[in-house]
Formats: structure tokens, C-alpha cells, sequence
């Protein structure tokens, strides 16, 4: 019995092993060609391993385009929208988590419908007034346009890990006579912390990612990363080290945030339904 | 007393949340209407005159957009064949007891962390380019012709790049519902004698049932504005070939500046995805007192 246990794992091991490989190749392919020459990245048959190995790339992107402008882009936008975004969700969340009415239910899957609009359907709109406000092509612009897409998200994600919190022990303080800053600072603050904490994890996450807003309403200079890279989709020449060394910058920050991050984008993508 | 004063503070605290939610609805939603009655084009400057419904005839009549639906549809469709079929196998297995689990989960999920633009550029040049793309490669080494593939099949090649993305998120959403199920009622089943087949299919199938469906609409609701992906790779063609239905608004839009047609296919656009919205917000709002 013990026997037949321990080959089925090693069986199932090595199948997980192999299937988990082929899903990351692609990113493992990008990755080792980015240490190429541009001759040895296109070379056929393809070189897996033995190359000559150099940093080139990553010295060129850094240095010879404007990757470091992008990347400062992605980091306003998507922190400063999470931020911003969370000043509100952080209030909402804790009122109906804690104080919840007959229309609470309503409320939220009402913020929850607002998240089911399709970008396209007021693409029209949002670029005329953001043409006449002067935000085309402006970082608070999409620092708006992110919070407002992703403040459903955070509002639900946030609402979840607060209703978790046990009223007991805010109402046993409120009877100790904590007033309500100190409820705040010493109850209510610690407990949240942790929801807080994956909700700006996974918001920034999306952020970063965001490809239809950042690509319609920036130009050259204000693009985040999204934009930095799809400049490379110009015909000009093929030059896929170059591309991959500056993909794996693009990359690299949020795929390591997102492995930190798997379980709580569980909940907070599927609004809680799924934990 | 205090009671009606924390109510009124939870109130104040709602309200900006609220009043912001409610602009961002609005104020785009009945812009795109409006201009969707109207002849409305950026670049000729004209009495922007109220024509009736002549911008959805235009643009339900325009070839392109039947293309665009029937696009749109298959992409949704075959994305979701993909993730779904697939993710339900990984989640099966990545819950068995494997050696590594911890590596090969965070293996599995990184696609999904991938920008649009960088996925689509990868799998574009450095996979599916039909001379130093490593599908051309083993095409050859199979003694097969080397497909273009954005070319001879673009939409598939499409579906095949943001399934990549995608699965990651199925197969992430099902195994957290697969380790939620209770292990103890595995074992009574297992003690009263069930095969493994029969908890599989009287166990663990009924409970993935509700996961599956939200990763669906979840996955619906994002797939119906693939965007970037296109835009990198097609941008749309060959022809219409690979047009959904937001790079059609788009071009009208940002490209023909034919404000008026791009916001009655805009509005269509959300006729359409209200019409799957409902049937999700059905789903997440029973789960909403669980």
C-alpha cells in the first residue's frame, strides 16, 4: 500500500514537474534569450544553454531607451492609483462591512456592475474629455482612470477581509470607552492591516498590467511599461534579445509581487466567491 | 443613539466611493449615447446634427462588425475551452501530494502575471515567426511546413497567447477550491467504501462545479476587451480577420475618427457584456451571505 502511494507521487511528481515547465517556458525562453547576441537568438536550430552569455541587452535597454522613464510611468500609475483608490475603498469597505443596511447587498453588486463595463464602451468619451481637460497623454490622467477601474476590486476585496474581522472585540473596546480614534489605532488598525496589505499588493498588480488604457490615452513620454514595450511591435528590424531584455524588466518586479500574492488574487478576482 | 450616529458616519463613509462610481458610470455611459445618436466626426468639422439611429445601422450593417462579433465570440470561446479544460487537469493535479509543490505553483501561475504587450511580442516573434520562431523549428524537426501563424491563423494564434495568460488564473481559482474541500468528507467516502472514481464523480466534480462557473463569467467579462494583444501582434488582420469587437470601436474611433458609429458600436459593446454581466452577478450575489 505505502509502495503504491509512494510511486503514484513520484508518477504524479514528474508529470506536474513536466506540464509546470511548459507553462513557464515561454518565460524561461525570454529569459535565457535575453543573455544572447542577436545572432545566437535567432539562430536555428535554437540554442538552449550553451551560448555565449552577456549582459549586453540589459546595458543597452537601460542605457540607449527611455526604459527607466517608462518604468518610473508604471510605478506613479499604478501606485499612486492603488493609493488613491484605497483612501476611498478603505472607508466604504469598513462602513458596509460594519454597519451594514438593507442596501448593502445592493450597493455592492451594484460598484461590482461598474466593473463589467467594457473600457471600449466609454473609450469615446473619456478620450474627448481627457482631451479637453489636457490629460491625454498624462500620467494623472490614467493615476484617475486605474482607481476608477479597479476601486470595485479593492471595495470588495477590502469588504471580504473586513467582515472576517470579529465584532465582538470592537464592541468590547468601544464598552472599555475607546474613543473612536483610539478604536482606530489600537483595535481596528492591526486586524486590517493584512487585507489592506493584499488588496494594494493585487491592485498594483493590475495596475501595472493595465493594456487598454495605458495604450489609448499616453503617447511617448508619459506610457508606462505597457507602452515602452508595445513600441517594440514596430516592423523595423527584428531584434529579439534586445526585446526579451526588456521584457524581463518589464516583468520581473510584478511577477515576483504576483508570486507573493496568488492567494489573495483568488479572492480578490473572483469578489470573494471564491477563497 | 449612537447607533443612528455610527450610521450616519458609515453613510459618510460610503458616499465618496459611491458618488465616484456613480460619475464614472454616468456621465462616459450617457456621452457615449448621446454621441451615438449624433453625426459626430473629429477631423470634418460638421453641425454635429442628431441622426437617429443611422450610426448602429452603419455600424450593425458594416460587414466588419458581424466579423467582429463572430471574433469576439470564438476568442471568448476558445479561450475559455482552453483554460477551463485545462485548468480543471492541473488543479487535479497540483492537489495531489507532489514533491515541490511550492515551485511548481509559482511555475504555473507566472503567466499571469505577464503584461498583455510583452506576452503578445513574445509569443509573436520568438514563437510563432515563421522563420526564427521556435514553433517553425519544431515544425521542421517534425518534417511539417513552418506556419505563419499570425498570418495563416491569426485568430487561433490569438487564442492560443491569451489562453497562456489565462490559464494560470483557472487553474489558481480551482485548486484553492479543491484544497477548500473538506478532507474529512473525502475520508468518510473513502471509509464507506467509495472507489476513487466515485468520489471523484460524486465529490469532487459537484463541488468544482461553482468555481468553474465563476472562473467562466469572470473570465468572460476580461475576454471580451482583449485589446493590447492585438493591437502588438494583427492589429486586427489580416483584413478583419482578427477584429474583435473593442479594436473595432477602436479604429473607428482613435483611427477614422467616426465618433458618432464608434459610439454606437461602444454601446453595443455594453449591451453585450450586460447581457453576461447578469448572469455572473447572479452567481457572486448568492455566494454574497455564504
Amino acid at each position: 500500500m505505502a509502495g503504491r502511494h509512494g510511486r503514484n507521487k513520484l508518477v504524479f511528481t514528474a508529470l506536474a514537474w513536466v506540464l509546470a515547465l511548459l507553462v513557464f517556458f515561454p518565460l524561461l525562453w525570454t529569459l535565457l534569450t535575453s543573455f544572447k547576441t542577436e545572432g545566437e537568438a535567432v539562430a536555428i536550430p535554437p540554442k538552449f544553454l550553451f551560448f555565449d552569455w552577456t549582459l549586453e541587452n540589459y546595458a543597452e535597454v537601460w542605457e540607449r531607451t527611455d526604459y527607466l522613464r517608462h518604468l518610473r510611468n508604471s510605478i506613479i500609475i499604478s501606485l499612486g492609483s492603488t493609493l488613491i483608490g484605497l483612501a476611498v475603498a478603505i472607508p466604504a469597505a469598513w462602513a458596509m462591512a460594519f454597519s451594514p443596511t438593507r442596501s448593502t447587498r445592493t450597493v455592492l453588486l451594484w460598484m461590482l456592475s461598474t466593473r463589467m463595463l467594457p473600457a471600449v464602451g466609454v473609450l469615446v468619451p473619456v478620450y474627448l474629455l481627457f482631451k479637453q481637460a489636457g490629460l491625454l497623454d498624462s500620467r494623472s490622467g490614467l493615476v484617475l482612470i486605474l482607481m476608477l477601474t479597479n476601486l470595485p476590486i479593492m471595495v470588495w476585496m477590502l469588504y471580504t477581509y473586513f467582515r472576517e474581522i470579529p465584532r465582538e472585540i470592537l464592541e468590547a473596546a468601544r464598552m472599555d470607552g475607546a474613543t473612536p480614534l483610539r478604536e482606530l489605532a489600537y483595535v481596528l488598525a492591526p486586524m486590517a492591516l493584512p487585507g489592506i496589505a493584499s488588496t494594494l499588493l493585487l491592485n498594483v498588480i493590475l495596475a501595472w498590467n493595465e493594456s487598454f488604457w495605458t495604450l489609448n490615452l499616453t503617447a511617448a513620454s508619459t506610457g508606462p511599461l505597457t507602452a515602452f514595450i508595445a513600441s517594440f511591435s514596430a516592423p523595423e528590424g527584428l531584434f529579439y534579445a534586445r526585446l526579451s531584455a526588456a521584457s524581463m524588466l518589464a516583468i520581473a518586479p510584478i511577477v515576483v509581487l504576483g508570486w507573493l500574492s496568488q492567494k489573495q488574487l483568488v479572492r480578490g478576482l473572483t469578489f470573494g466567491a471564491v477563497k | 443613539m449612537s447607533s443612528i450616529h455610527s450610521r450616519a458616519t458609515a453613510r459618510l463613509a460610503l458616499s465618496p466611493a459611491v458618488i465616484l462610481l456613480l460619475a464614472w458610470m454616468a456621465i462616459p455611459l450617457a456621452m457615449t449615447l448621446w454621441y451615438s445618436f449624433h453625426d459626430y466626426q473629429l477631423l470634418i468639422p460638421r453641425g454635429n446634427e442628431f441622426v437617429g439611429w443611422e450610426n448602429y445601422a452603419y455600424f450593425l450593417t458594416d460587414p466588419a462588425f458581424l466579423h467582429a462579433l463572430v471574433n469576439t465570440l470564438a476568442l471568448v470561446g476558445g479561450v475559455l475551452l482552453i483554460t477551463v479544460a485545462a485548468g480543471i487537469g492541473l488543479a487535479l493535479l497540483l492537489d495531489q501530494p507532489i514533491y515541490g509543490r511550492g515551485i511548481v505553483r509559482v511555475l504555473v501561475v507566472s503567466p499571469f502575471f505577464v503584461m498583455p504587450t510583452v506576452s503578445a511580442l513574445v509569443w509573436k516573434n520568438m514563437f510563432m515567426n515563421p522563420v526564427n520562431g521556435l514553433l517553425a523549428w519544431l515544425a521542421q524537426l517534425l518534417g511539417m511546413p513552418a506556419i505563419d501563424w499570425l498570418a495563416q491563423a491569426p485568430l487561433l494564434s490569438l487564442v492560443i497567447i491569451v489562453a497562456w495568460g489565462w490559464l494560470p488564473f483557472a487553474t489558481l481559482i480551482l485548486l484553492t477550491a479543491l484544497q477548500s474541500l473538506d478532507a474529512e468528507q473525502k475520508e468518510a467516502a473513502q471509509m464507506d467504501g467509495a472507489g476513487a472514481l466515485a468520489r471523484f464523480r460524486h465529490i469532487t466534480l459537484p463541488h468544482l462545479a461553482r468555481p468553474t462557473a465563476v472562473v467562466i463569467l469572470i473570465q468572460t467579462i476580461f475576454l471580451l476587451s482583449i485589446f493590447a494583444e492585438i493591437l502588438v501582434t494583427t492589429n486586427g488582420g489580416p483584413g478583419t480577420q482578427s477584429t474583435n469587437l473593442a479594436f473595432l470601436v477602436y479604429s473607428q474611433a482613435l483611427l477614422r475618427f467616426d465618433v458618432g458609429s464608434a459610439s454606437a458600436g461602444g454601446a453595443v459593446a455594453v449591451v453585450l457584456a450586460n447581457i453576461l454581466a447578469l448572469l455572473l452577478m447572479r452567481l457572486v450575489g448568492r455566494n454574497l451571505d455564504a
